[in-house]
């Protein structure tokens, strides 16, 4: 009984924390690489002031956008906030634990993606159209490497399950894996094609030839761009939790063990969660923008790793 | 439940008289009557399973026909009863013949799926190859497809011989009970491969289906997608799964697997390219039957390595495809049907902009195209996930042939969902989103009439199946025990699917219900937001002019073509894989025209049919010389094919 109040409670703290924190974040990321860049940066609320300023202002719609404008942002920031709810972050065990398939996962990610491409085609606009092919095109090698490292985290786990697969690798007994390193390279890359990050798409950009995911909300104005925006940021948030939580395990508190454990579990994530957006910030900052054409190659790379991966667990389990 | 079969099978016999007579009405009512009763008939037989054998009075000279209605029939049967409902609501006047062909085409499925012996069910599949042919109005597609079908019932032919060696009959009692064993199973494995692949479009055998299913009229067309290259994959589950018997080697799922995950592949980067919208459908085909294929061949290596249950997985998985690609490209072709009876154009560069003009038509099929590209909570989802952990369980085989056969098609068939979800994205976004493209298509009105629950049912059935696959399952749950035993638990439950293992479960109910209250809070917050309602004003597009008076939907070239949305997956996947060309004419600047791009590929199996065709002519032309021997040459010729017909003679006879 306990138990199940403190799974819903920290499911529901969980939600909220994840809601506040998604913009913070990417508000980190802007103020690190500001100031890499020697500017000083905004604040880190500053993501949070937009959204909340375009929720105060008016949709206008293009000429001939059907309900699939007005309808999509709420179905893709209802997807990727459900994702976000289903990857364990300061705790795990919480009340969605048994839903939070990581296969579901790339479903959740796949719908809001498909609702965000709809919307770009929705105005019959030519930027519109071309950033929805591309964001198709890069999805299309990302997913054999998603899928790849999930069949990793499947054999060293023993499940697709999120939930049950941290709490596996937390409690040991697996030990540090070249597999699980070359899989975390893998699917690191795959994160920054997803989000639209630097070496597949610029996210300052404001040369519409080289966009990806800005061009797709082109058109979107007024409450539909404050949702885009949470969605873009939540998204971010879901990747980095699913790589904190996968890859780096230690401390996520069971959501049974109460509000003690709880708070070190959430000092330790968002240390986690702060670490990746440093990291990213300073790889982007690093690193310049490929030519659209050359993602395949730089995916390409990361479905090697990940195929090296599934084989040496081949290996190794063929061995025991 | 027999004798219902057979008079509806009778009645669809009949239903050629109306035709003959040109009673297009008459025709409809009666194909779309007894399609629904068979439907009704196959549930009934699949709650409970019928085991006895009907012995028709008439057949070939040496047996009866024999009918059966076991789960496995009776899965498919649903699967036909429910396509062939929504597609004959379309039937419309068309020539006699084809009239004529119409009911036979779906006689003809419907018994090769009912058959219990290898005469009928060769007699069905060929009378559906013959009747589908007959309705097909491009000349060069037709050739293709009959040389196909003519090369697949060949090889099933020969299989069923093979299969009767042993048996000494055609009856299936008597081929279960007497399984080919050893180089004999081999081959009768390849020849079903070879025929039952060539009719379902398993690559390399799929040249015709990107050709020949558009060729024919809509409802048709949804009927040869959705069913009847499901048939050649009942006759391969028929003469593989069951007659050949538990105890072949697992490994005879690895070209099935292999070949699936290949189909898959090319058949959605395909869709991908394709201009057609119906030849973008037909693509899809090929993508699913791979999957399909997918599913059987890890069933076959899972019941080889004794899992059950993984097996028990993979089977689902397949059949819950079946029924669900069934549905939704049934939903999707018969749409294209009503867009090309409205806007008169099946191309993606025609249409545009319908969904403010078709609504009713335009949300039914986004359900059908999220389902194809594989989009929770709808029905492509539910069975492909049952697929990819059934994909993510083989290592547990501990063979390394098959768990890096099984690594390659992961990545196939993962690239091949993501393909297929863009390829869906492109067909219906193109057509239905942005501006129309001609002038017709802006005066295209919604579907109506019969087209209206043609379309509706199926996307209401894809909805269903997608919150609640465990109905699917439950219904399928026969099949499963007739294949491996009555105790291997099925994957379906109340509230979604689990995987069997270590509670790797996919919990659709809670999670539909969950995404709508989210979606449905958000749009609560924003209408309560400080904003009010929207406004309009002319598209913003980085600020290109308003166009003139003259053009109500703007200029046409700053919209996406299909070519143009096809070409950043042409650059990177069509060049290399489909030897794409591509070439951009930009125009020196300053000039109003616009820049114009040309592509265009090729599918390497066209390679091989060229090969062959220089095959030919080479023995053509070699037979034409022996033709015009001398008598010297013609003598000299048959003394020496005397002397080596002694020679094997004597090596044969010697003791």
């Amino acid at each position: 009984m306990i138990a199940g109040i403190f799974s819903l409670l920290a499911q529901l703290l969980h939600a909220g924390l994840v809601l506040a924190l998604a913009p913070v974040l990417i508000g980190f990321v802007r103020f690190i690489k500001a100031r890499l860049m020697g500017r000083r940066g905004p604040p880190l609320l500053q993501p949070w002031r937009d959204i909340l300023k375009l929720l105060r202002k008016r949709p206008v719609l293009a000429e001939g956008a059907t309900a699939i404008t007005q309808a999509t942002p709420y179905i893709a920031c209802a997807a990727t906030f459900l994702a976000a709810c289903l990857v364990p972050g300061f705790a795990q065990g919480m009340v969605l634990a048994p839903m939070a398939d990581l296969l579901l996962l790339a479903g959740l990610l796949a719908l809001a993606r498909l609702a965000l491409a709809l919307a770009g085609m929705d105005a019959g606009t030519a930027f519109g159209g071309m950033g929805a092919a591309r964001e198709m095109s890069l999805s299309t090698f990302a997913e054999p490497v998603l899928l790849l490292c999930i069949l990793v985290l499947a054999m060293v786990a023993g499940t697709t399950n999120l939930d049950t697969m941290v709490a596996t690798l937390r409690d040991g007994g697996v030990g540090l894996r070249v597999s699980l390193a070359l899989a975390a390279v893998a699917l690191l890359a795959v994160a920054l094609v997803e989000n639209a990050r630097m070496p597949a798409d610029n996210p300052a950009t404001h040369l519409e030839l080289t966009m990806v995911h800005e061009a797709m909300i082109l058109e979107a104005s007024g409450r539909h761009l404050a949702l885009w925006e949470m969605q873009a940021a939540l998204k971010l948030l879901v990747w980095m939790a699913l790589l904190s939580a996968v890859f780096f395990p230690w401390g996520v508190a069971p959501a049974a063990a109460g509000p003690g454990a709880w708070a070190l579990g959430l000092g330790l994530w968002s240390g986690k969660l702060f670490g990746l957006a440093f990291a990213l910030a300073v790889f982007e900052s690093a690193i310049a923008k490929l030519r659209i054409f050359r993602v395949p190659e730089f995916l390409g790379v990361a479905l090697l790793l990940a195929a090296l991966a599934v084989a040496l667990l081949f290996v190794s389990t063929g061995l025991a | 439940m027999l004798t219902m079969l057979c008079l509806l099978l009778a009645g669809l016999a009949m239903l050629t008289l109306p035709a003959l007579l040109g009673w297009v009405g008459v025709l409809r009512l009666g194909c779309v009557g007894a399609m629904a009763a068979m439907a009704a008939l196959a549930v009934l037989a699949l709650l409970w399973p019928v085991t006895e054998v009907l012995a028709l009075p008439f057949g070939p000279p040496w047996a009866a026909a024999l009918l059966a209605l076991d789960p496995l029939s009776a899965w498919f049967l649903l699967l036909l009863g429910l396509a062939g409902c929504f597609a004959s609501l379309l039937v419309g006047p068309a020539p006699r013949h084809e009239l004529v062909a119409y009911p036979l085409f779906l006689l003809g499925m419907a018994v090769c799926i009912t058959a219990a012996d290898g005469f009928t069910l060769l007699l069905g599949f060929e009378a559906m190859s013959l009747a589908s042919w007959a309705m097909l109005h491009e000349r060069r597609a037709a050739r293709l497809y009959l040389i196909f079908a003519v090369f697949g019932g060949a090889c099933l032919m020969g299989a069923l011989g093979l299969l009767s060696a042993g048996a000494g009959s055609l009856g299936f009692a008597a081929l279960r009970a007497a399984p080919p064993e050893g180089a004999l199973a081999l081959a009768v494995l390849a020849m079903v491969l070879l025929g039952a692949g060539a009719k379902a479009g398993l690559a390399p055998l799929h040249l015709w289906l990107p050709l020949a299913h558009p060729a024919a009229p809509a409802h048709v067309s949804a009927l040869m997608s959705a069913v009847m290259v499901k048939v050649a994959l009942y006759v391969l589950l028929r003469l593989v799964f069951d007659l050949c018997g538990g105890a072949q080697p697992s490994w005879w799922g690895v070209p099935l697997l292999l070949a699936g995950a290949g189909s898959a592949m090319l058949g959605a980067l395909r869709a991908n390219l394709e201009t057609d919208t119906k030849a973008i459908l037909a693509c899809s085909t090929i993508e699913n039957v791979g999957l399909i294929a997918v599913g059987l061949g890890l069933a076959l290596m899972f019941r080889g390595a004794d899992m059950a249950v993984p097996a028990a997985l993979a089977m689902s998985g397949a059949l819950l495809h079946v029924m669900n690609h069934g549905l939704f490209k049934c939903l999707l072709f018969l749409g294209v049907g009503v867009v090309l009876e409205q806007a008169a154009s099946r191309r993606v560069d025609g249409l545009g902009g319908l969904l403010g003009r078709m609504p009713v038509l335009g949300w039914a099929m986004l359900v059908g195209a999220l389902s194809a590209a594989a989009i929770p909570p709808l029905s492509g989802f539910a069975s492909e996930w049952l697929l990819l952990q059934a994909l993510l369980g083989v290592w547990r085989t501990g063979d390394a042939l098959f768990q890096f056969a099984a690594l390659v098609a992961l990545a196939l068939v993962a690239m091949a969902v993501a393909l297929g979800a863009a390829a869906m994205l492109r067909f219906w976004g193109l057509v239905f989103l942005g501006r129309p493209r001609s002038p017709r298509v802006a005066g295209a009105t919604d579907v109506q009439g019969a087209g209206r629950p043609a379309v509706l049912l199926p996307a209401a059935l894809c909805l269903l199946l997608g919150i609640f696959p465990g109905l699917a399952l439950g219904l399928m749950q026969p099949v499963l025990a007739q294949w491996l035993g009555p105790a291997v638990p099925g994957p379906g439950g109340v509230f979604g699917l689990s995987a069997g293992d270590a509670g790797a479960r996919y919990l659709v109910l809670p999670a539909a219900l969950l995404l709508g209250l989210l979606a449905l809070a958000l749009w609560r917050a924003g209408m309560f937001s400080a904003g009010g309602s929207a406004a309009r004003a002319p598209a913003w597009d980085c600020g290109y002019i308003a166009p003139p008076p003259h053009m109500p939907f703007g200029f046409p070239d700053t919209q996406p073509s299909g070519a143009g949305f096809a070409q950043p997956i042409a650059r990177m996947l069509g060049a290399p894989l489909l030897a794409g060309t591509d070439v951009v004419t930009v125009p020196p600047p300053g000039s109003p025209v616009p820049a114009r791009r040309r592509a265009g590929t090729t599918d390497p199996t066209w390679a091989a049919l060229a090969a062959l065709r220089q095959a030919r002519h080479g023995l053509s032309g070699f037979l034409d010389r022996l033709r015009t021997l001398s008598i010297r040459h013609s003598l000299g010729l048959m003394f020496a094919t005397l002397v080596l017909l002694l020679a094997v003679l004597a090596v044969l006879e010697r003791p």
